[in-house]
Parts: C-alpha cells; structure tokens; sequence
C-alpha cells in the first residue's frame, strides 16, 4: 500500500490487532476532547465580548434608546436647561435622561492617573532594590511579602481607602468631600502596586548576568550599573508593567466605588468626588430595567471597558515578550 | 567623577529604592495591623455561627460564610476540570509551534486582564438571560426560575475569572514534571494518555492543587463579579438550590461599609466581617506557598 520499496515491512505494519486498534482510537478521542477543551479560553473570551455588546445593541437598533442615548448626547455638550451653556451630565435616572459619557472618562482618568502617580515610582524603585540591591536573603523575603498585597480582596482594599485614607487625608487636608478622586486614587494604587512591581521585577531579573558584570569589570559602580545598564535594558517590560497597571486601575471596580463618593462631576480638582466608568456599572446596575436604554447604555460602558483593557493587554503583552526575546537572544 | 560622589549617588539611589519597598511592606502591616485591631474582639464563636440580626446592626456572619463556601466550591468543580485540560493541552498534546496554542496562550492572558464588572456583565448578558432563558423556556417554566441571579451563575461567572489562574499554575506545575518520566513512561509502551493519567498528573498534583487554591483565594474575594450575579444584599436562609440567591462575606463587607445606616453601630461588625475574610485569603495564600515550597523542594532533591 505504501509504496513498493516497504513491501516487506508494510504488510506487517498496518495490521494492527483488534485491541491496539481500539487502544489507538481511544488516544484519538481523548487527544481531540483535550484539544477541544482548550477553545474554552478563546470561547470564552469571545463569548464576553459578544454578550456584553449583544446587550448594548439595543442602543443602535431600540429607536427610544436612540433618541434617548445618541452617540452626540453621549460625547458632546448638552444644552441641561434653558438658558444655561451646554454642559456634560450624567443623570440617566432623571425624568429627561441625561447621558453624557464624559463626566465618567473624566472620574476615571482623574482616579488612574492619581494612581499611576503613586503606583509607577514605588512599584518600579521597589522592584529595582529587589531585583538589585537586595542581599539574597532579603529578597527571598520582600518578594513573597508585596506580593501577598495583591492576593488581598479589592473590597479589603476599599475599605481600607474608606476608613483609614479618606479619614486621614480629611484630618490632614481637610478636603471638601471626604471621598474624591485622591482618596480612590491612593486606594487604586495598593492595588496595582503589586501589578507593576511583579511584572518590573520579571524584566529586570531577565536582564543576562553578562551585562552587569560587563559594567562592574569597566569600572561602574552597582548604582550606575543598575541604573544605566540594567534599567534601560528591562526598559521595554518596565513599560509594559506600567501599561498593565494603568489597564488594572481602569478596571477595577470595589475600591473606586466605596472610595470615589459617586458623584459625576466635571472638574480638574482631584479633591471633587469622581464617579468612574467601572463604578458606574456597579453602582446602577442593580436598579435598571432590563432592555431599557439605560441597561443597554451601561454594557455599552462594559464593552468600553473591555476595548480599552483588551488594547492595553495586548500591548503589554507585546512589550514583555518583545524584552525576553531580546534578552536571551543577547544573553546567550 | 570622584569616587566618593559617585558613591554617595548609589548610597542615595540604593536606600531611595530600599524605602519603595519598605513603604510597601509598611503598608501592608497598616492594613493587617488596622483590621485585626479594629475586627478581633467582635470576632467570636457566635459571630462566625449565628446570621445577621436588627437590620445587621448584630449578630453574626454565618449565611455569608456559607454562601462563600457554596460559591467557591462550586466555582472550583466547574474551573479545575476546564483549566486543567486546557493547561495539559498547551504543555503535553500541542504540536510545536501551533496556531491553536498560541492563540490559546494570548486569549489566556487578555481573560486575565478583563476587568472584574465586564466578568459581571458578561454573568447578567450570557448565564442569566442566555442560558438561563433558554433552559426556562425549554423546561416551561412560566416564572422565572433560571433566568434570574442565583449562586450557579454567580460561580460559573466566577470560573470563567479564574480559568487563566487555573491555566497559568497548571503549565508550570506539568514543566516542572521531569521528561524523563514521561519518555520512561512511553519506552515501557504505555501509550501518551496513560503516561497522562498514571504519570505526569500524579507529578504535577502538587503544582496542580496550588492553583485550585490560588484560584479559590482569587475567586472568594471577587465581590464585582457576583453583585448582579447572584448576591444578596440580607438573606438569612441559607441557599438550598443552584438558583437560590445567597450572602457573601465581601459583599457583605461592601453593604455594611457604604450602606449602614448607623456607622458607628456597625463599625465593629464591618471590622469583623473583614478581618475574617482577610484572615481567609492569606490562609488559603499561605496554603498555596507552603504546597509550592513542598513541591519545589521534593523536585530539587529527586534531581
């Protein structure tokens, strides 16, 4: 059957008994449900992304949420009251909704950003002293300990941002509202410190011995070899630990909707309570009409949320592999 | 550059970086050290035992320790089969350099980073309405008796949160399952599912249980995913079928800190509530360090 040159063999070979052929279509099966299996992940995250927009649709095709949420009532200034300049409101329960998505981009960026300023400089110094500085010893003790920050609930998190931050920063400053975009920023941070210490401390130890020891043999100093050599060798991940913890802090609902106080105002103090987009979801969910332009409008935020995480993930993710690949091809 | 400036820079540098990570682990005590303060003269035997009572200004937690349980072990049962397999697929069955695998792997690490509400979203749009209106319709049912929040969808959302959780652990635990066990495996001639099921999983049981209980502690704290899933805001009566609605200790935490009428009254209950579900993760994440040191340590020494 084979071809003539295995004429000897081939007549042994194909004749397999009854039990080995039954044994071989049993390997068969169970390869192909475990390779079927693994769609799982992909389904499922296709199925999130198709679900949560089916949901949103309505406000495309529903000709009252059409009217009601149009993309320009969405994302430009709204005349709220006669005689007033047009202004940006979120007020989708009032008796003439008001849909303005940019009170809510505006919360989310204020509390991300707050974040970020805190999260990015401790979690990427506290990965250099780990990954640099650190004697074995205290390395082996620091790691595990930061990390064991991220196994924390969010909603431990938030409370902690509700009762000990908001207090002290009140005590302290004495704010206009007790809960505003600093309180939620600082708690958001605790949460994406472990973030982007994890991930900063994975490109800096990825950076090859020879690289250091280069630096060391001509004469540098550990400083200047960790901040001149290593650091801008791990750059590319460095960045992307940062990309991954900005996408945490976007999505991350608990401790900005116990800490932000809620309220969807337009403005640039950080000392305004904030309602952001995920909190918003959260917070107005529970009370909606299933299949009214408002429960359609907060998928829609659902799918913004997934898009803006799903672009930053990937780039991330691009960084981090692009840094490894680059490094163990050079450190070889 | 003198010497002993470019010293001082590096001194300056080294305990600049050192105090980054020394505020971090300060912080962490902070919290510890505030909870357990505030939290542990409410938590008693009767806390843990009784439910809540007088609109949940006393009482004790038990409903919402018990929805927890209910909830994590049934999202366990559902994830661990699922996440494993696909794990064993990634590391024993794809072919190198396959397009399945490596959109696997990328579909894997977005999953991880969706955020928690879009999971609850995706609970309300697909569990409820999808599923559970169709097998409504299909069963006949008049009332709603699927297509509404209850604790199977809520762990189902939550299984599909820890899939990659699950995925990631696995695959490490099944690299660090030595090839020379399974090529010994093979050359005996039991055939690749045997060498499976009798070889590589028992190996790599360690690894593979240090997972279930990382997705367990992930998976018992996650409060967004279940608020329209399948929680509720006060229940006393346990939950006694997969569509019952059922309390939970983080959302309970969150109803007790953001919707108490009388803070002060409830002040020692909140710290209560989450000192023991704080206390809760860290043993389950202490559980999982120890299992890995094990295992790493058994590895080290067969090799």
């Amino acid at each position: 059957m084979q071809g003539q040159g295995l004429v000897g063999t081939a007549a042994v070979a194909p004749r397999l008994s009854s039990a080995a052929r039954r044994r071989q279509l049993r390997e068969k099966v169970i390869a192909g449900i475990i390779t079927a299996m693994a769609f799982t992940g992909i389904a499922a995250l296709v199925l999130i992304l198709v679900f949560v927009a089916k949901e949103a649709l309505g406000l495309f095709l529903d000709a009252e949420a059409r009217h009601e949420a149009s993309p320009s009532k969405m994302f430009l200034p709204q005349v709220v009251r006669a005689g007033k300049p047009p202004a940006f409101v979120w007020q989708p329960v009032s008796s003439v909704p008001k849909v303005s998505m940019i009170p809510l981009f505006i919360g989310t960026l204020k509390t991300t950003l707050v974040s970020m300023l805190v999260a990015v400089p401790v979690g990427v110094a506290a990965a250099l002293f780990v990954a640099e500085f650190a004697s074995r010893r205290l390395r082996e003790l620091l790691k595990p300990t930061i990390e064991m920050l991220a196994g924390i609930p969010s909603v431990v998190l938030g409370f902690v941002a509700l009762m000990v931050f908001a207090s002290f920063m009140q005590d302290t400053f004495g704010l206009g509202s007790r809960l505003n975009a600093l309180v939620a920023g600082l708690g958001l941070s605790l949460a994406i410190v472990p973030v982007i210490f994890t991930v900063a401390e994975d490109a800096l130890t990825a950076v090859p011995r020879s690289y250091r020891e280069a630096s060391l043999a001509l004469g540098a100093t550990p400083w200047e070899t960790a901040w001149k050599v290593v650091l801008p060798a791990a750059a590319p991940g460095i960045l992307a630990a940062c990309v991954l913890g900005f996408g945490r802090a976007i999505g991350e609902t608990m401790i900005v909707l116990m800490a932000s106080g809620n309220a969807a105002i337009v403005s640039a103090s950080l000392s305004d309570s904030v309602r952001t987009l995920s909190a918003t979801i959260a917070a107005e969910m529970g009370e909606v009409v299933v299949g009214s332009p408002h429960y359609s409008l907060l998928f829609f935020i659902g799918v913004e949320l997934f898009v803006f995480t799903f672009l930053l993930n990937m780039l991330a993710n691009t960084w981090t592999r692009r840094v490894l690949k680059r490094l163990s091809g050079a450190g070889a | 550059m003198k010497l002993s400036w470019r010293r001082g820079v590096g001194g300056a540098l080294t305990s600049l970086t050192g105090l980054a990570a020394l505020l971090i682990v300060a912080l962490l005590a902070v919290i510890f050290l505030d909870v357990v303060r505030g939290g542990i003269g409410t938590v008693s035997w009767r806390f843990l035992t009784e439910p809540p009572s007088d609109g949940m200004m006393g009482g004790g937690i038990f409903p919402a320790l018990y929805g927890t349980a209910a909830l994590t072990l049934l999202m366990t049962l559902a994830v661990m089969p699922v996440g494993v397999l696909t794990a064993v697929y990634l590391h024993e069955y794809a072919p190198p350099g396959s397009l399945l695998a490596r959109a696997v792997r990328v579909a894997v690490v977005n999953l991880a980073g969706v955020p928690s509400i879009v999971f609850g979203l995706f609970g309300v749009g697909f569990f409820i309405h999808f599923v559970g209106g169709s097998l409504d319709r299909l069963l006949g049912y008049q009332e709603l008796h699927w297509a509404q929040p209850g604790i199977l969808w809520a762990s189902l959302t939550l299984a599909v949160l820890t899939l990659p959780v699950v995925i990631v652990s696995t695959e490490e635990a099944l690299r660090a399952v030595p090839l020379e066990h399974r090529t010994a495996s093979l050359a005996l001639g039991a055939t690749q599912s045997q060498t499976l099921m009798r070889v590589v999983l028992p190996g790599a049981l360690p690894g593979i249980l240090t997972g279930a209980v990382l997705a367990v502690s992930r998976g018992a704290g996650e409060v967004a995913p279940i608020l329209f899933t399948g929680a509720a805001y006060f229940l006393p009566d346990l939950p006694h079928a997969l569509n019952s609605q059922f309390m939970h200790l983080g959302y309970h935490s969150y109803v007790l800190a953001t919707q108490s009428p009388d803070v002060e009254a409830t002040r020692p209950l909140l710290y209560a509530t989450v000192l023991v579900l704080l206390a809760l993760t860290f043993a389950l994440n202490l559980v999982a360090v120890l299992i890995r040191a094990r295992t790493r340590r058994r590895a080290a020494a067969a090799h």
